[in-house]
């Protein structure tokens, strides 16, 4: 299938043609979106962006949703500005990003000054419009990287690129409650975001600060069916009591590696759902999807061009030429692209028999004596092991071996407090660490912690020591 | 238990766990020849920090190491040099 050149119409088009009504439900307020095919959350302020590059800093992801179907098409450029940003680097990104314009709510911490600001409602209501807009912009859309570390990069895309893997995977199975982890002002989140958009579904928003438990508990009041996250959200989840109220049909992981042992604990919690990992990048975009429940994938992906998607391998990192990955970075000199048109995704891979696996990321490696160890294929193991929900590898200095590795270990709730004593438990991940890796990739230390930490991005915490 | 047991029977375990054979751990045992390789070592310092609270390599300023058995204990007794 060829999507280079096909224009999708308009989020507003789309949404004014949808059969059935959609929602976006979140903790406050229910919209429903397929309303704004002809009305408005801008009070007659939306001609007044139109041609402009406007910063989408509105607070609520409700607010964000809504003003995103309302802006494709009638802004210039739209740049969306994800939770926690910092706000030391809003000047640069209004900057590079050209920004005019800035729509807020009344959660937005103060920006600074620009030509035009537009406020919204963070719980905005759709009032019905005279007559949409006319103008027609090739809006191009703006996202930012989940770097953790420096001004955030700012990568282009449109609209044909971050729907392709839509229409080439268009799940057309009945009523679809779409329910995600993520935030939608990310790569992951605006994947379900669109989906819902396109597929006439509804969509679940969570709340800034909402708790995991009250999340699950609103997914399963709206019956969510199709539930998206990182393995790292997945994972909480699961220590969570509320997700046996859930029962979705659709349950897919992308944003991290998602390891055999994730992938068991959802099928194990989910027996009847369809259950699959997808690799994504904002720059990248979505590569593709693995729904045979097996961590890694056929090595066959590798070499052929799949629903446009051409991948490859050097130096073990994976490459990615696809209609679906960024068009460029915006305000910068870099090259988002090789001479070939390939994205260094600086994912690293390992070929196992006929399956290729995701090590880690090529600048997280840890040199322990001249030896490369990337901290996510220990987690992998340690997180095989019966009685280990999650982990987090990282490194400690040596005055030996420049590095070394130890482990932090959280538990599954029901082996806390149970059995084995904590020296014996920490013995046996160790014995099962040193029986499926080499001496130099065994933790040297163990430590039992009650929790990780997830940044906002659903991505574990791998904070520099 | 004392700190100079502590470090003996660390080095006794992570022999165990790579599979090493020690040499008899006495004062003035020479490190290098006891039986440990470097990653041995880094481990035993890794888990002496956990253990006793210090390490006292990284915490120094200037490198150095010490050559013989004996010499090691001494370091951490003396929480340092």
């Amino acid at each position: 299938m060829n999507m280079v050149g096909v224009e999708p119409p308009s989020l507003r088009d789309s949404v004014a043609k949808a059969e059935a009504p959609g929602f976006f439900f979140d903790r406050v307020a229910a919209a429903r979106f397929t309303d704004l095919g002809c009305g408005t959350i801008f009070d007659g302020r939306l001609m007044d962006l139109a041609g402009r590059s406007v910063l989408l800093a509105t607070s609520s992801q409700l607010a964000t949703a809504l003003a995103l179907i309302e802006l494709d098409g009638t802004a210039r450029r739209l740049v969306i500005l994800p939770p926690d940003s910092e706000a030391g680097h809003l000047g640069t990104v209004i900057e590079r990003a050209e920004v005019d314009a800035v729509v807020i709510d009344d959660g937005t911490p103060p920006a600074p000054p620009l030509d035009l600001a537009v406020r919204v409602n963070s719980t905005p209501s759709i009032v019905p419009m005279d007559k949409t807009p006319s103008a027609r912009h090739r809006t191009e859309w703006v996202l930012m990287t989940s770097g953790t570390t420096g001004v955030p990069k700012l990568l282009a895309h449109d609209l044909a690129g971050l729907s392709a893997p839509i229409q080439a995977h268009s799940p057309a199975d009945g009523a679809v409650v779409w329910g995600t982890f993520y935030d939608i002002r990310r790569y992951g989140g605006l994947q379900i975001f669109l989906r819902a958009v396109f597929g006439g579904a509804s969509l679940v928003l969570s709340n800034a600060g909402e708790p995991v438990a009250d999340h699950l508990a609103r997914l399963a009041g709206r019956g969510a069916t199709h539930l998206s996250g990182t393995p790292s959200q997945w994972r909480r989840a699961l220590m969570n009591p509320a997700i046996s109220g859930i029962a979705p049909r659709y349950v897919r992981l992308s944003g991290e590696i998602a390891d055999q042992a994730i992938l068991d604990s959802l099928r194990g919690a989910f027996p009847q759902s369809v259950i699959g990992h997808a690799y994504a990048s904002t720059e990248a975009g979505v590569a593709f999807d693995v729904n045979d429940g097996l961590a890694g994938f056929p090595v066959a992906y590798v070499g052929a061009i799949r629903d446009g998607v051409e991948m490859k391998v050097v130096d073990g990192s994976l490459r990615v030429r696809s209609p679906r990955a960024a068009l460029r970075y915006v305000g910068g000199e870099q090259n988002l692209a090789d001479a070939d048109g390939f994205v260094d995704t600086g994912d690293i891979l390992e070929r196992r028999g006929e399956r290729y696996y995701f090590t880690g990321r090529a600048g997280g490696i840890i040199n322990v004596g001249g030896l490369k160890v990337h901290p996510e294929e220990i987690e992998a193991v340690i997180n095989r092991h019966p009685q280990v929900r999650m982990s987090l590898v990282r490194r400690r200095q040596s005055p030996i071996t420049g590095s070394i590795v130890v482990a932090e270990v959280v538990l599954k709730a029901d082996r806390q407090g149970q059995g084995a004593r904590p020296i014996d438990l920490k013995d046996d991940i160790l014995r099962h660490c040193r029986a499926a890796l080499p001496r130099h990739k065994v933790p040297a230390a163990i430590s039992f912690v009650p929790t990780l930490g997830v940044a906002t991005t659903g991505k574990l915490l791998r904070r520099q020591e | 238990m004392s700190i100079k047991l502590t470090i003996l029977e660390q080095m006794e375990q992570i022999a165990r766990e790579h599979g090493k054979i020690l040499a008899p751990l006495k004062e003035d045992l020479v490190l290098a020849d006891c039986g440990l390789d470097s990653l041995g070592f880094a481990v035993l310092v890794a888990r002496l920090e956990d253990k006793l609270g210090i390490d006292p390599f990284t915490a120094a300023e200037d490198a150095f190491f010490p050559v013989t058995l004996g010499d090691f204990v001494k370091v951490y007794e003396h929480g340092g040099r």
